[in-house]
């Protein structure tokens, strides 16, 4: 019987990691996550499934501590707000270096510095960038519903182990905020020894046995040579996560002329904006990308052959965009790529949305046809 | 009498430890990481728990840590190994985890998490190799290198005004509840090698035991960074390091005093 619930993002976060069999949390309180790991502490899952909770001095102590947990082969996590995302950068470039697969939650709040405890999707390039130093990639989730932020932690759990790479849900406060019902998962036992061994016996530092040589967690390597070899194999990995991991739901795009390209909080907005905009007349879709990397590419070349303009809409100055812009070239489309957005922690109205939609497509509105130039 | 008719088990007096590994150490003659890692080997071994033992290399010399003791280990960024061991020990509680860092790593950019840690009284065991410089990036200033010392970014010596005091981080480490064992060793002659190993093996038994964190720091010599033979480094650290930083245990309680 599957338990339906009125709860907190951020709570369905906490509800989430337990139920999944996720062996240890580790974080550092900050606006707007908080709720993540109070929820743990009240839930006390120790006494439970054995689940470790731990609150730790900092965010970049928080990351290592995952580090090791991960290394060992357990199911670790660590949620956290933009600043606290920053200091964990070199952290995650380690944990991306080493291949170690972990849970990151970034319920985004308005920057830069310490900026505003407003929603915000202003850390896009930051996630879907790599973040800290580099050349790696995370998986990177985007849930635009109460319900998602459930699903997502078990897929990103699932997606980590798979690629043996860090996943990161990237969330904001708005939804790290709001209440809405939420199917919860069933329970899954945490894994056993037997069960790690047998699965990440190759690599996880669990002591080792007689019959099997020492692993050893790192990511440094001396010779360069050696060392472009493994970032040539991290290169693939990304590609067959390219190939294999896209999602995206695409909303009334199938006769659609103008597409608004929105993740998270924002295509919330946006489905509305499309009702809007279909009632004026103007034929709206709304691809909501899911998986920001790997980038939905392919559905927007599609789209992109014949469709006369994207509208990327952000709670940021317009950094998905780029992504787009270079989807559409790619498929040598002459489709516009623009952007619409709002910062500081302000989400955009519906509204606001068809206007500049209005505004930016004035010319294809009232001709008809594309622009060419 | 011929080589090899010395070579008789009957004459065997020393063997290197099966949990060593059987490889060169790149550490430079005269330095004493390596008379610690021979230790730990050794003491691994003696007590069994070779399979059950999870190493945490720091970032400094000791990095390649991992590449002579024959166990699992996890290389963790620089300052981070009592973050990291946190993660692994309170996830395997069962399991012997120690970090082993140099002054820079444990001193100062972790600095932060060797308190915490140690505060927490995580079992685990940390060993600190207190060399007084950075030996790793060329022999810069560490936080614990001492008043006038030269080093690289201290070419007229550690001028207390501009950069402080060398730092006794044991002594702070002593004060925290979460610790059981803390003790500071040397290894510079076969006497101090001996007290070491058994300071070394009281604090690995304290935490087979679950006793909290034990905390062991060995006043070392980087004789390449001090730019010294390894005979006239010894002799420097006698009459220099050892004074500041005196021998002997700070505490030997239990976890909560
Ligand atoms: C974040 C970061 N900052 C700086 C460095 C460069 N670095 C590597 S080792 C080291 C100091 C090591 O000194 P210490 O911990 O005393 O160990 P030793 O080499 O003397 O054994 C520094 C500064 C680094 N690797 N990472």
């Amino acid at each position: 019987m599957s338990e339906i619930k009125l709860m907190k993002g951020n709570e369905v976060l906490a509800e989430a990691a337990i139920r999944c069999g996720c062996d240890g949390y580790f974080g550092y309180p900050i606006t707007p996550q908080s709720e993540v790991m109070e929820t743990l502490m009240m839930r006390r899952p120790w006494e439970e499934t054995g689940m470790v909770v731990l609150q730790a001095e900092s965010e970049v102590a928080a990351i290592n501590m995952v580090y090791g947990a991960a290394g060992s082969g357990k199911k670790a996590m660590t949620s956290s707000s933009s600043p606290g995302i920053s200091l964990m950068a070199e952290g995650i470039s380690y944990l991306a270096g080493a291949e170690l697969p972990c849970l990151i939650v970034n319920v985004t709040r308005g920057g830069p510095g310490l900026g505003t405890i407003q929603p915000s999707q202003a850390d896009y390039f930051q996630a879907v960038k790599g973040g800290g130093h580099g050349d790696y990639k995370l998986i990177v989730l985007a849930p635009s519903s109460v319900q998602e932020m459930n699903d997502f932690v078990n897929l990103g759990f699932e997606l980590a182990f798979k690629y043996r790479n860090p996943a990161l849900i990237l969330t904001d406060g708005a939804l790290g905020q709001m209440m809405e019902k939420v199917e919860l998962a069933e329970f899954k036992p945490r894994w056993t020894s037997e069960e790690i061994n047998e699965n990440w016996g190759s690599w996880a530092t669990t002591g080792k046995p007689a019959s099997r040589k020492k692993n050893v967690v790192s990511s440094l390597v001396m010779g360069s040579e050696e060392m472009e070899a493994n970032n040539l194999r991290f290169q693939e990995k990304y590609r067959m996560m390219e190939e294999k991991e896209v999602r995206y739901e695409a909303f009334q795009c199938d006769d659609a002329e103008f597409v608004l390209v929105a993740f998270g909080t924002s295509s919330r907005v946006c489905q509305k904006s499309v009702q809007i905009a279909r009632a004026k007349g103007l034929k709206v879709g709304l691809l909501r990308p899911i998986t920001l990397f790997p980038f939905p590419k392919l559905v927007i070349k599609e789209l992109a052959r014949k469709v006369k303009g994207f509208m990327s809409v952000e709670m940021s100055a317009g950094q998905m965009v780029e992504d787009i812009k270079l989807s559409v070239y790619e498929a040598g489309s002459n489709a516009r790529v623009n952007y619409f957005g709002r910062m500081g922690g302000i989400i955009p109205s519906p509204e606001e949305v068809v206007e500049a939609l209005e505004e930016k497509f004035s010319w294809e509105i009232s001709y008809g046809v594309k622009r060419s130039y | 009498m011929e080589l090899k008719d010395l070579i008789k088990p009957e004459n065997l007096v020393y063997e290197k430890s099966k949990v060593q590994e059987d490889t060169y150490m790149h550490y430079c003659p005269g330095c004493s990481h390596g008379v610690v890692h021979k230790i730990l080997a050794e003491l691994i071994e003696e007590l069994g728990i070779q399979e059950i033992t999870v190493g945490v290399a720091p970032v400094g010399c000791a990095v390649f840590a991992y590449n002579y003791i024959d166990i699992d280990w996890q290389e963790a960024a620089h300052g981070r190994a009592p973050a990291v061991a946190t993660g692994i020990s309170r996830l395997y509680p069962d399991n012997f985890v120690f970090t082993y860092q140099g002054d820079g790593d444990l001193a100062s950019i972790g600095a932060a998490e060797i308190m915490h840690a140690c505060n927490r009284g995580e079992n685990i065991l940390v060993v600190f190799i207190n060399n007084g410089i950075y030996g790793m990036t060329g022999g810069q200033m560490a936080p614990t290198t001492l008043e006038g010392m030269v080093t690289s970014t201290t070419p007229m010596g550690r001028n207390v005004d501009l950069n402080g005091y060398p730092m006794r981080i044991t002594n702070l480490i002593a004060q925290l509840p979460g610790t059981s064992y803390v003790t500071r060793q040397a290894v510079h002659t076969a006497g101090a090698v001996r007290k070491c190993k058994k300071s070394l093996k009281k604090a690995m038994e304290n935490v087979l035991a679950k006793k909290g964190t034990s905390f062991v720091e060995v006043v070392s010599t980087c004789n390449s960074g001090w730019k010294m033979t390894p005979i006239a480094a010894n002799k420097w650290m006698e009459d220099n390091m050892i004074p500041y930083y005196p021998l002997g245990d700070l505490k030997d309680s239990v976890k909560g005093v």
